[in-house]
C-alpha cells in the first residue's frame, strides 16, 4: 500500500464532528458525508475527488479546508490543452541559453558536462502547481480544479502524484513530498474520468443541499437576511429544483437571489417578487417560463381528489 | 489464532484486533454482495475500505456508510444500488437495529405510552405489546400529528407501528416487500392526510393562501410523507431480512444498475435514473467514437508517397507514408416503433443516436405505429434533444387506423415515400419488438431496402427467448437484415452503437 514510504503526519482533525464545526467557523456548511470524507482523507492520506453539478461548493470546500488547517492553497486550474509544462514544471530555456552563451566566454574552462549539470539544476527550473505542492515545506492544500476539462490522456500526468506524492523529472530524479498534502480534485462531470484516476481517490458526490442546509448557507452568507426570508428562499428553491429543468439553480444562484432580495428590501417573497426575480435563479428562458407557470398556477393539479378530512379506512 | 493471519485492519497502530477480525469478514461479505449487484470493486478499493473502517466505527451507522461509499463507489449512478445492498447487509447489525418487541416499546416516544392509548390496552389484552393497543383511529391521528409537525422520531415510531399492524407479515411467507408495502399503505390514506394538512394550513393562515404558498406547503408535506414512506420501507426490509437472512434478501431487493435496467419494464423511478444515466453515456460514447475516428487504423505503406517525400531528404526514406483508409461517414436512417411498451426504448435510442449525430454524415428519423412519419425536423436546429424527443411523442403523425402496431403497413408507406432516398451510404436501423398484431408482414420491403442500403440492422428490446413467440415476427424480417440485436438496456444499446461506427 502506498503510505509505507511516506512521511507520517499528525492528523489534522480529531473527529468528523470537528471537521464539521471548523468548516462552519469559516462559513462553510458541510454535511455528514462531506465532513466524513475530509476526515477520512486526512487519516488515509488520500486525495478526494469531488464530483457534482456546478455551483454546489466543490471549489469552496478545498479553499475552506485550507483555511481551517492554516495551509496555503495551491490551485491548478484545468483547461483543455493543459500540459506538463503548465501543470508540473518547465525548464527555463531562455535562462539556459544565456548560461550556455556565458560559458563560451569563460575561456573554455567549463566542460560540457559541467554546463549540462548546471543548466539542469534547480536554478533553471520553473515550478508549476503540482511540483510546487510536492516540494512545499509549509502545509499546503492542493486543488486540481475542474479536472474533467483536460483530455483523458493528460490525466496520466496526475497519477504518480496522486498515488505516491512524488514527481519524476528525468534530469533531476524523483522528488518526493516532505509531507502529504490534502489534495482535492473537482469535476463538474462533463465527462467520465478514467478508472485509474478514480481508483486513487476517495469519491465524494456533492449535490444540491437539502432545504435546512441551504437555509443555513443563506443565513451565513447573506448579511441582513432574516430567518423567515431565508426559510422562504430555501423552500422556493427546493420547489423549483423539483421541476424538470435544463439547469437547476445552484447554491451560488440561491445566494445571489437572496442578496438581491435583501437589496430590494424584500422581507417576504410573494408571487410577484418571485416571478420578477427568477431570472437570477434560472439561466434559460424556457426554464424561467416553466418556473413562472408552475409557481403561479392555481394548484388544481396539486389538490387531491377526496373530501378534506376523509376518514382513514 | 490471529498471529498467523495477515489482517490489514488489525495491524500495528490502534485497531482493536478482536473487532478487526470480525470486521474483515463482515467487509468481505459486503463486497461479495456489492459485486453480485454488478458494482465494479477493485482490489485496491477493497483494501482502501478496510483501511477506512479503522477510523470510522460501525456504530456510527451513517458515517460508516459514507466511508464505505467513498472508497467503493466511484460513480454516482451506482449509489442507489450501493445503498440498497448496504441497508440490507447491515440492517440487523448494531444494537439499535435489533428487532426485539421490547426494545421497540422502549423506543416509542413518551406520549405514545402515557397518552390516551393506555385506555385501549384493556380492550385488547391478547396483544401484549402496548403499540398494538392503539386503535386504528388513534394510530391515524398520531401519524397525522407527526406529519403535521414534521416530528421525525414520531414518524419513525409510527412507521414501525403501521408495519406491525397492517403489513400482516408472517415468517417464511414467500411474498415480496412491495406486497407488504401495499398492504401497509392501503390502510393509511396518506393522500387524505395530505389534503387534510393543506386544509389545516389554509385555516391557520390569516389570509387566503396564494398559489405560491399553496405549492410550498404542499411540497413540504409531500416531502414529509415521502420520508415516512421510506421509514415504512426500511422497517419492512428489516423484518424481511430478520426472517429470511441477508443473502436471500440481498438477492430479491437488488436494484439493477441504470445501465442494466430493462427498457420495457422500468418503473417510474427507474426511468428517471435511466434518463440521468443517458447523458454521461452519450458523452462517453462521443469521446470514444471521435477518438476511434481520429487515431483510426493505419493503412498499408504508401510506397509512392514515401519515395516522393524521400527526395527532400536526399533519397533517404526518412518519413514513411501510409495510406489512411478514410471511410465516408455513414448516413443513418432510424425507423422506430413508438407504440406502448417499446416507446421508452425508441426514445432512448433516438436520443442516443441524435446525441452522437456528428459521427454520421446525416441522421434521419422515422417513427411509426400503424402510420409512419418523418421526425428529422424536430432534431434539426435544436440543441435540446430531450425536447425534440418529447415532440416526437406528442406531434408525430403515426396513427393510421387504430393505433396498434402495424409494421407491414408502416414499412410499405416508408418504401413508397422514402424508398428511393436509401442509398449505398445509408445504414438503416429498425427499432421494435416486431409484434405485428397478426397483420401482414410485408417483409419484402426490408429485402428491397437491404438491396439499396449499406447495412440494415434490427434492434429488439425483448429478450431473445421471446422472439417469434405469439405475434412477434422478428425472424421474418431478420432474415433480410445484416444483423438482429437484443437491446434490452443501455449497456446493450451502447454496445451496438460502438459496433456501428
Ligand atoms: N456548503 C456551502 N457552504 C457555504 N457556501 C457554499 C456552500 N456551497 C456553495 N457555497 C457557495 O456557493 C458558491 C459557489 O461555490 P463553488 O465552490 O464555486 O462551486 P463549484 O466549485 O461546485 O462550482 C461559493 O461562493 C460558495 O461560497
Ligand atoms: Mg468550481
Amino acid at each position: 500500500m502506498t503510505s509505507d514510504a511516506l512521511p507520517e503526519h499528525d492528523p489534522r482533525f480529531d473527529s468528523v464532528d470537528a471537521v464539521r464545526d471548523r468548516l462552519r467557523s469559516v462559513d462553510y456548511l458541510s454535511d455528514e458525508g462531506i465532513a466524513g470524507i475530509v476526515y477520512l482523507a486526512d487519516r488515509l492520506g488520500k486525495p478526494i475527488l469531488v464530483e457534482g453539478p456546478a455551483g454546489t461548493g466543490k471549489t469552496q470546500l478545498a479553499k475552506s479546508v485550507a483555511e481551517i488547517t492554516g495551509a496555503r492553497l495551491i490551485r491548478l486550474q484545468c483547461y483543455e490543452g493543459l500540459d506538463e509544462s503548465k501543470a508540473l514544471y518547465e525548464w527555463n530555456y531562455k535562462k539556459q541559453l544565456l548560461r550556455i552563451q556565458a560559458s563560451r566566454n569563460e575561456a573554455d574552462s567549463a566542460s560540457w558536462d559541467d554546463i549540462e549539470d548546471d543548466i539542469f539544476s534547480d536554478e533553471f527550473l520553473l515550478t508549476r502547481p503540482l511540483l510546487e505542492a510536492i516540494r512545499a515545506e509549509d502545509p499546503v492544500v492542493l486543488l486540481i480544479d475542474e479536472v474533467d476539462r483536460v483530455e483523458v490522456e493528460t490525466e496520466a500526468l496526475l497519477l504518480e502524484i496522486l498515488s505516491d506524492y512524488q514527481v519524476s523529472i528525468p534530469e533531476l530524479g524523483t522528488i518526493t513530498a516532505r509531507q502529504i498534502p490534502l489534495v482535492f480534485l473537482t469535476s463538474n462531470n462533463t465527462r467520465e474520468l478514467s478508472e485509474a484516476l478514480k481508483r486513487r481517490c476517495l469519491y465524494l458526490h456533492v449535490d444540491y443541499p437539502d432545504m435546512e442546509r441551504e437555509k443555513e448557507i443563506v443565513l451565513t452568507k447573506v448579511p441582513g437576511v432574516s430567518e423567515t426570508l431565508a426559510d422562504e428562499i430555501a423552500r422556493i428553491v427546493r420547489s423549483i429544483r423539483q421541476l424538470e429543468l435544463k439547469k437547476s439553480p445552484s447554491v451560488s444562484e440561491t445566494i445571489d437571489w437572496a442578496r438581491t432580495l435583501v437589496l430590494l428590501g424584500v422581507d417576504h417573497v410573494d408571487t410577484e417578487t418571485a416571478v420578477a426575480t427568477t431570472n437570477i435563479l434560472l439561466k434559460y428562458q424556457s426554464d424561467i417560463a416553466k418556473a413562472t407557470k408552475e409557481l403561479t398556477a392555481e394548484p388544481a393539479g396539486v389538490k387531491r381528489p377526496g373530501a378534506p378530512g376523509a376518514p382513514a379506512r | 489464532m490471529s498471529d498467523t493471519v495477515i489482517d490489514p485492519v488489525a495491524d500495528d497502530d490502534g485497531g482493536d484486533p478482536v473487532a478487526g477480525d470480525a470486521l474483515v469478514d463482515l467487509l468481505n461479505g459486503f463486497i461479495v454482495e456489492l459485486r453480485e449487484a454488478g458494482l465494479p470493486v477493485s482490489l485496491t478499493e477493497h483494501l482502501d475500505a478496510m483501511e477506512a473502517v479503522r477510523f470510522i466505527p460501525l456504530d456510527d451507522r451513517s458515517a460508516f456508510k459514507y466511508a464505505l461509499a467513498a472508497t467503493l463507489v466511484k460513480n454516482h449512478a451506482h449509489w442507489r444500488a450501493f445503498e440498497t445492498v448496504f441497508e440490507v447487509y447491515f440492517s440487523l447489525r448494531g444494537a439499535e437495529y435489533a428487532i426485539d418487541p421490547d426494545a421497540e416499546l422502549a423506543e416509542l416516544p413518551e406520549d405514545v405510552e402515557s397518552g390516551d392509548a393506555r385506555d385501549g390496552a384493556g380492550q385488547a389484552p391478547a396483544n401484549a405489546g402496548s403499540g398494538e393497543a392503539l386503535t386504528p383511529e388513534e394510530l391515524a391521528q398520531m401519524l397525522y400529528q407527526a406529519l403535521l409537525q414534521g416530528d421525525d422520531a414520531m414518524m419513525r415510531a409510527m412507521a414501525r407501528q403501521a408495519v406491525r399492524r397492517y403489513a400482516g407479515m408472517e415468517p417464511g411467507r414467500p411474498v415480496g416487500g412491495t406486497y407488504y408495502l401495499y398492504r401497509t399503505m392501503r390502510n393509511l390514506d396518506l393522500d387524505g392526510m395530505l389534503e387534510q394538512m393543506m386544509q389545516q394550513s389554509r385555516e391557520d393562515a390569516p389570509e387566503p393562501l396564494t398559489p405560491l404558498e399553496e405549492r410550498l406547503e404542499h411540497d413540504e408535506y409531500e416531502n414529509r410523507i415521502n420520508q415516512f414512506k421510506q421509514e415504512v420501507e426500511a422497517e419492512i426490509r428489516r423484518r424481511l431480512v430478520a426472517d429470511r437472512g441477508v443473502e436471500a434478501m440481498a438477492k430479491t431487493l437488488r436494484k439493477p444498475l441504470p445501465e442494466d435496467i430493462d427498457f420495457m419494464h422500468a418503473s417510474r423511478k427507474e426511468m428517471i435514473s435511466l434518463r440521468k444515466a443517458l447523458q454521461p453515456l452519450t458523452r462517453r460514447l462521443a469521446v470514444r467514437l471521435a477518438r476511434k475516428r481520429r487515431h483510426g487504423r493505419k493503412g498499408p505503406l504508401d510506397f509512392r508517397n514515401t519515395v516522393r517525400h524521400s527526395l527532400s531528404y536526399g533519397g533517404v526514406p526518412a518519413e514513411p507514408k501510409f495510406r489512411y483508409p478514410r471511410p465516408a461517414k455513414p448516413e443513418i436512417f432510424v425507423i422506430a416503433d413508438i407504440s406502448g411498451s417499446v416507446a421508452a426504448f425508441a426514445r432512448f435510442t433516438l436520443h442516443l443516436v441524435h446525441a452522437i449525430a456528428s459521427q454520421f454524415s446525416r441522421v434521419r428519423s422515422f417513427v411509426f405505429i400503424d402510420g409512419i412519419d418523418e421526425v428529422t425536423r424536430f432534431f434539426e436546429g435544436t440543441e435540446d434533444i430531450v425536447e425534440a424527443v418529447h415532440r416526437v411523442n406528442t406531434e408525430a403523425d403515426v396513427v393510421w387506423v387504430d393505433g396498434h402496431s402495424d409494421y407491414g403497413h408502416a414499412f410499405e408507406v416508408f418504401w413508397q415515400k422514402w424508398g428511393t432516398e436509401v442509398g449505398p451510404k445509408t445504414t438503416v436501423i429498425i427499432l421494435g419488438d416486431a409484434r405485428n398484431n397478426y397483420h401482414a408482414s410485408q417483409s419484402w420491403v426490408i429485402k428491397e431496402i437491404r438491396h439499396r442500403a449499406r447495412h440494415v440492422y434490427w434492434l429488439n428490446p425483448e429478450p431473445r427467448a421471446y422472439w417469434d413467440t405469439g405475434d412477434s415476427i422478428v425472424g421474418e424480417y431478420g432474415v433480410h437484415c445484416d444483423g438482429t440485436f437484443e437491446c434490452r438496456n443501455l449497456r446493450q444499446l451502447e454496445g451496438f452503437v460502438d459496433h456501428l461506427v
